[in-house]
């Protein structure tokens, strides 16, 4: 067991001089361990595995991909309130973090809200929910979406691991070179950076690939494009971006890679690496990766103002337009991300107009949710809220995000923390907004019970409240020449600002821990909260046309749809018409596999050993994900078939309480 | 440091560029803000003198004027930006007194170089410039990317190893103002703070020849001993230049660049400070 045994791995990598991470490590660790234990002693292993774990159903999936979005987040606003305390105190002094931890902390905190709450949480939702919505069964490729979540699971925990064996990138959530090349970050921790997002990326090409190709190609009968619900046409649109920005995500850090590993010069100073060319690739796949993340919730956002507003969407066709528009135009703008460069003025003046453009559609999007509303029976629920918010939240990110699409104004504004609160202006109040609106919204579907109102009222309001106390403070400051990633400062007139940005930050703690309040106080009383019709919104696209949580095959009865709006026709069809009997056949459905669970084992061992420099590891583990291939391209059996008696015995319990429900509206 | 009160030309214009774009786009969002309360709050479910409409889904007006409104103001914000880049390029002359004053810029692990080539004197973390005379800055990184940045004084830009990027100012008060770094570059980056001293002509012709007299001598060998590594350094030395090729030098990487950390023995958590 020498030290060349395990390539530069040693005792040295734990960080046992730096109280923070040891212990914030700790406690998670024996925290995970006691889950663990606690799922073994009390039985749960097998059902854990069968169900959740082997589980190549989309619903399933969904909500593990959204799980893990929820619990990164906890991690990455970890890291977020730190850095609010740290800038609050360390006016003059070095405050409670050296640099070498608070520039870990805040590449930390980027990447993680990014790659691991943001991307996980809205490709959850969308597995769960578009699928059901277009009326069909399963998605194109159901254990390539394992696959998927486990690969992306896979990165998050080497971004975790990161925290007790060795560091984390301290070069910001982008590594920029030359900062991020080895002559200037020896460390492993711009190697944690690159194997987390090179295995999640491929997990995200793969679930782009599997998304992409159920909206092309799997639809119910009758379901046009034009019929679709817009939360399928964002999702195309999305995962449309997702399989032509990933690849040059990857592309980029394997470029990184060759030169940190084995000396290539792409980026470096010396021999002919040029830094600009990392800047351009980043933001080549940075930029439409925004809209990866927004797009999605724009789309949640139309189901929801429809649904509590009782009125089909306002301009559809407008909708679907400008859904695509943005798809397009995302692509070229990348380099407003770097104005200050010295581009030259046309050049400069070219990405700013495109950038702006982008804001048309956008701004078209806000006026279609606007008339939406109009003639509308507003219903006031959480998901309606959040809606509401965003909405107003959203076009204060816009107007400021178009003053920094103006190149002059950028001059003044790059890199200040007015950018800062510009971004989590936009990814909180439209992208994470979106995805809580969406978890709220379609939490019974998943789960069959609603969750509770008062606390998701109250988590909405300290989230709006605490969101504008903790970055409109940042705006200021950066008026004042303030820019982002400071470990401690040196004037006066920040100070206050940074205060009451703490503040935010603690109110929306206060949101968080309302959140999981809501979670329990739901599961607590789930029986009152029961949704048993499947139905709980009064809604309109065909999710809702089967039982919460819908039976593996979904629909028992593939529904045939002859309109926009498909499941709110159908009601009104049933309370002219009556509900008719069906006629039910067997299903087959994919069988479970662990190949997903299997893969993404090894692929944490060959990420492990890249970033440590352990080759023996890395061939076992690289040899273990071939033959887990292999074992998965020769199975023999693929499906299995659910019975026509046991179909029409789950459905028709379902069909009873939905009767009911047809009546009941039908006499109001 | 406060950008909303310039003291140059040029941090003016940007502001001023900046402020008309809020006010362009403020036209449109406070009302649009004001509609989504008023909608939300009149269609409430609970308003018995709301109208329902709900089978409505579709105007063509209202498409038009939707499409319409903020593709106008695009197109107002488009020329402004149009306009504003050409005219505010950071590589575009500003008039002034004189001939104006060249200072080569240097950005190291962690402190800025500023060279006079003409006044043959170089300083590090403090800049003196003449009032009213035109500025022309040249730069270039020792190591890695870093941001030039006056905010009282307008545009930054970025400094890059082995590039020189061109950045034309003028300042406008006597006084005292500050500089710093706009973009992260490492441990000792939010020490990358520096002084700048407006000062009259005579003022000005005074600090380069009490400088120029310096006993610290600025070259190659001087560079790389004390500069070249990294380090937040406690004063801020001024040099007499005696290799006015110095830049030139760094730039094309005669000098190469800056080593980075030099203490890698703990892999772990390899700390330089």
């Amino acid at each position: 067991m020498g030290p060349a045994m395990f390539g530069k791995l040693t005792w040295a990598a734990v960080p046992f001089d730096q109280p923070i991470p040891l212990v914030a490590g700790g406690v998670v660790l024996v925290l995970l361990l006691a889950v663990l234990v606690w799922i073994v002693v009390a039985g749960h292993l097998p059902y854990l595995w069968r169900e959740w774990i082997t589980s190549v159903d989309h619903k399933r999936i969904g909500v593990m991909y959204v799980l893990l979005a929820a619990v990164m987040l906890l991690r990455g606003f970890s890291d977020a309130i730190m850095m609010r305390a740290q800038q609050a105190v360390a006016f003059q002094s070095n405050g409670f973090l050296p640099p070498e931890h608070y520039n870990q902390i805040f590449s930390a905190h980027g990447t993680i809200m990014i790659f691991f709450v943001a991307m996980p949480f809205v490709i959850g939702l969308m597995n769960l929910v578009v699928p059901l919505q277009l009326g069909v069964r399963d998605v194109a490729f159901p254990t390539l979406n394992s696959v998927g979540f486990w690969l992306t699971a896979t990165g998050a925990l080497l971004v975790n691991v990161s925290l007790v064996v060795g560091e984390f990138a301290r070069t910001g959530w982008l590594p920029y070179p030359p900062l991020s090349e080895l002559t200037y970050s020896p460390g492993v921790g711009v190697d944690y950076y690159l194997w987390s997002l090179m295995i999640s990326g491929v997990g995200t090409l793969v679930a782009g690939i599997n998304l992409v190709t159920t909206v092309l190609k799997i639809r119910t009968k009758g379901m046009s494009y034009m019929r679709m619900p817009i939360f399928c046409w964002t999702t195309l649109a999305s995962n449309l971006l997702i399989i032509s920005a990933f690849p040059i995500l990857t592309a980029t850090l394997a470029m990184l890679i060759l030169d940190r590993y084995f000396g290539f010069h792409f980026f470096t100073n010396e021999a002919g690496g040029n830094v600009m060319m990392f800047m351009n690739l980043i933001w080549a796949w940075g930029h439409p990766e925004v809209y990866i993340l927004v797009l999605p919730a724009f789309g949640i956002y139309s189901e929801v103002v429809s649904t509590f507003s009782g009125k089909p969407l306002f301009g559809y066709r407008s909708m679907v337009l400008a859904t695509m528009a943005i798809c397009v135009i995302s692509f070229t703008v990348w380099l407003h991300h770097f104005f200050t460069m010295g581009a030259g003025p046309d050049v400069n003046a070219i990405f700013g107009i495109a950038s702006m453009i982008i804001a048309v559609p956008t701004g078209v999007k806000i006026y279609n949710w606007l008339f939406t509303m109009f003639g509308g029976r507003i219903r006031f629920t959480t998901p309606m809220m959040w809606s509401i918010g965003f909405m107003v939240t959203f076009i204060i990110g816009g107007l400021t995000g178009v003053l920094v699409a103006v190149p002059p104004a950028d001059f003044l504004l790059h890199n200040s923390l007015f950018l800062v609160a510009h971004f989590h202006n936009v990814i909180i109040g439209g992208v994470l907004f979106g995805a809580f609106a969406g978890y709220t919204y379609w939490f019974p579907k998943a789960f069959g019970f609603r969750l509770q109102e008062g606390w998701g009222i109250a988590s909405f309001w300290l989230w709006l409240i605490g969101f504008y106390v903790a970055f409109m403070p940042l705006y200021a400051v950066g008026f004042l020449g303030m820019t982002r990633r400071m470990q401690h400062f040196d004037v006066p007139e920040w100070r206050p600002w940074l205060a009451v940005a703490s503040v935010g930050a603690g109110l929306i703690l206060a949101g968080i821990i309302c959140q999981i309040v809501q979670l329990v106080v739901s599961i607590r009383d789930r029986a009152e909260l029961r949704d048993l019709t499947g139905d709980p919104w009064d809604g309109r696209s065909l999710e809702w046309a089967t039982a919460s949580p819908p039976p593996a095959f979904n629909f028992a009865v593939m529904p045939e749809v002859t309109g926009g709006d498909a499941y709110w026709e159908m009601k009104r069809r049933a309370r002219e018409e009556g509900v008719k009997e069906v006629d039910y056949q067997p299903i087959e459905m994919p069988r479970n596999s662990p190949t997903g669970f299997v893969c993404a084992f090894f692929a944490t061992v060959v990420g492990f050993a890249l970033i440590w420099h352990i080759w023996w590891m890395v061939i076992a583990g690289l040899v273990g994900s071939y033959a887990t291939f292999v074992v998965f391209a020769w199975r023999d059996h693929d499906e299995y078939e659910i019975p026509a008696e046991e179909v029409a015995r789950l459905d028709r319990e379902n069909v009873a309480a939905r009767r009911g429900l047809v009546t009941a509206a039908g006499i109001a | 440091m406060n950008i909303l009160d310039p003291q140059g030309p040029i941090a003016v214009a940007d502001k001023t560029i900046l402020i008309d774009s809020i006010g362009i786009m403020l036209a449109i969002v406070l009302p649009t803000i004001a509609a989504i309360f008023a909608f939300a709050f009149w269609f409430r479910q609970s308003n018995p003198s709301a109208f329902y409409w709900p089978d409505w889904e579709y105007s063509g007006r209202l498409e038009l004027v939707v499409w319409s409104i903020p593709a106008l103001t695009v197109l107002l914000l488009g020329g402004v930006a149009w306009i504003g880049s050409h005219q505010l390029d950071p590589a575009r002359p500003v008039p002034g007194t004189g001939q104006g004053v060249t200072i080569e810029v240097v950005s190291l692990d962690w402190k800025w170089l500023f060279i006079y080539p003409d006044q043959r004197i170089a300083s590090v973390n403090t800049l003196t410039v003449p009032v009213g005379a035109p500025l022309h800055f040249q730069l270039t990184s020792a190591s890695v990317m870093n941001v030039f940045f006056i905010p009282q004084l307008g545009s930054m830009i970025y400094t890059m190893n082995g590039m020189v990027t061109r950045l034309e100012l003028r300042a406008d008060q006597v006084g005292n103002y500050q500089g710093l770094s706009a973009h992260f570059s490492g441990d000792g980056f939010p020490d990358m703070l520096f002084d700048v001293h407006v000062v009259s002509d005579l003022d000005f012709a005074s600090f380069a020849s009490n400088t120029v007299k310096s006993d610290r001598a600025l070259n190659g060998d001087s560079y790389k001993q004390e500069l070249l590594n990294q380090s937040v350094p406690k004063d801020k030395p001024s040099y007499r230049l005696d290799d006015p090729e110095l830049f030139q030098a760094i730039v094309t990487q005669k000098i190469p660049p800056g080593p980075g950390p030099q203490e890698t023995a703990k892999i772990g958590a390899s700390n330089v400070r």
